[in-house]
């Protein structure tokens, strides 16, 4: 049986030695983890904690990648993963271009691809693009010679966030194999979700996906077979996927893309799937709760968890810029 | 590929305990000393030369690990990064004597990498080097100030140095690879 480590002492991290080949790295993008191994995320886990160092020091910034530069493409609002970028990059002493698309030639009607060539032909080296449109990264990497990050494609997927909530879990449990995770709200509409689906199942969770019926996609059935995803499992009621359970993450209910009818009222999903303190106390004691943020308080999460010691949101914003840093790490390549 | 030891076992510890005096003498005493080993072979050894030392002066010495790869100035011409493997100082290392420690110094580039990353943690009083082998050709203004053996080599040559905690054994041995370059 698998036990939390206590709260008030330090994360151990699993210290591996010889360390994880380099040699095993096949990405030139990041555009979904399903296309990674376990080897490469440990792989990512490593660099990590190397940059985890860094973020740790004084003076949060190495010499690494000088001379390359990076683009941040958002299509959509983001706080937190366009911050996080944009400082992953600084403390590897990148430069910057965060394109403001509704001040750039966007509004005139210059396509998606012509703007990112455009990027690419003004010496980037690393896009990292969010969109509205499920498959928006996947075009572009097959259209531009230079790096994509996807940060975030419609309903399909947020790597990065997939990833730094990994390493979040890692830090916390060393071992990820047989933990199990329930995964609570809006899962249609969820990229993270669908990600970390990928990503847990990978690394050998096991993962209880619990909302209402509405909010589960049907075709997650057939996804789960068609792809061999082991693990995944779906439950209705939030008491029952409770049990035994190691983290919980409940999903920001996305008011911009709801339809209409999905949910008969939202004090009624209030009332069957809140995480609340009632509710957390049904999983194990050390139980973690995680969030991809942002976060509609009292809706998916009741203010005194996400606040709570066994939520580790603010831990997850922190890891997700030395995640971040390694994958730039890991992409960029040799110029000369 | 013909493998010949010039270091056996017991000459390099005759060496490091030789090192670890030497140390101690121009430091007159080991009070604001802290060993960073480089990784991955000079973490080892300087751990050995602090418990020497340790042992000696009767106080507790820092030992850290220093990984330099962030600092490489060969990074953007490679293709496939190299692993970043842990830097992990116990001390605050300002108004300190860092004692750097690696196995083998060849072109001084790993050192001057090692000296930015030491820099970016904070303002030693002194950085001194110490280095098991020194084989020659430099290119860059850097020297050891207590090295093991010096060793002149070719560039097609290879020193390979194995350590007991990493490879089983200590040993040094000194690899032609001229027949190899066909």
């Amino acid at each position: 049986m698998k036990t939390t480590q206590p709260r008030d002492k330090p994360n151990v991290i699993p210290e591996t030695f010889p360390p994880p080949q380099i040699s095993i790295w096949r990405h030139q993008h990041i555009l979904d983890l399903d296309s990674f191994t376990k080897e490469e995320i440990d792989l990512v886990f490593e660099i990590t904690d190397a940059m985890m160092e860094v973020l740790g020091r004084e003076i949060k910034k190495v010499p690494t990648l000088r001379g390359t530069t990076v683009a941040t493409v958002f299509y959509e609002p983001s706080t937190r993963t366009r911050a996080s970028f944009e400082l992953a990059a600084k403390n590897l002493s990148t430069d910057v271009v965060n394109l403001d698309i509704p001040k750039s030639s966007v509004t005139k009607g210059e396509s998606f691809l012509d703007t990112l060539r455009t990027l690419q032909a003004l010496g980037v080296d690393v896009i990292v693009l969010r969109h509205s449109q499920s498959g928006a990264p996947y075009l572009a990497a097959q259209h531009l010679d230079i790096s994509i990050i996807n940060g975030g494609d419609g309903w399909h997927a947020h790597p990065t966030q997939a990833l730094l909530d990994l390493y979040t879990l890692r830090r916390h449990f060393g071992d990820l194999t047989g933990l199990k995770v329930v995964i609570i709200g809006d899962i249609l509409h969820s990229r993270v979700a669908r990600s970390n689906i990928w990503g847990m199942s990978i690394m050998g969770c096991k993962v209880v996906l619990c909302a209402p019926p509405t909010l589960l996609p049907r075709e997650l059935d057939n996804f789960i077979i068609r792809c061999h995803l082991s693990g995944i499992s779906k439950e209705y009621k939030l008491e029952a996927a409770l049990q035994e359970a190691d983290v919980i993450m409940p999903l920001r209910l996305q008011f911009e893309r709801q339809q209409s009818r999905l949910l008969p009222s939202l004090r009624e999903y209030i009332q069957l799937y809140q995480l609340n303190s009632k509710r957390l106390s049904l999983a194990k004691p050390n139980a973690l709760v995680l969030h991809p943020g942002p976060i509609n308080e009292d809706v998916e999460i009741s203010p005194e968890v996400a606040h709570s010691a066994q939520s580790v949101i603010e831990e997850q914003v922190t890891n997700g810029v030395a995640v971040r840093m390694a994958l730039l790490y890991l992409i960029t390549r040799g110029k000369r | 590929m013909l493998e010949k030891i010039i270091l056996s076992s017991e000459d390099i510890q005759r060496a490091l305990v030789r090192i670890a005096h030497e140390i101690v003498e121009r430091n007159k005493g080991a009070h604001e000393l802290v060993f960073v080993g480089m990784q991955t072979r000079g973490v080892p050894l300087a751990k050995r030369l602090a418990h020497f030392i340790q042992e000696v002066e009767g106080i507790t010495i820092p030992v850290g690990a220093l990984d330099i790869t962030l600092y490489r100035d060969d990074l953007s011409s490679l293709n496939l990064k190299p692993i970043v493997q842990r830097t992990d100082i116990p001390a605050n290392i300002t108004d300190k004597r860092v004692i750097l420690v690696d196995d083998v110094l060849y072109t001084g580039r790993s050192i001057r990498a090692a000296m930015d990353a030491l820099i970016d943690l904070g303002r030693p009083k002194s950085i001194q080097l110490v280095v098991l082998i020194d084989r020659g050709h430099r290119e860059l203004p850097i020297r050891a100030d207590y090295a093991g053996k010096n060793i002149p080599t070719s560039r097609y040559e290879e020193i390979q140095v194995y350590i007991k905690e990493i490879d089983g054994r200590d040993e040094v041995a000194i690899l032609n690879r001229q027949e190899n370059r066909l």
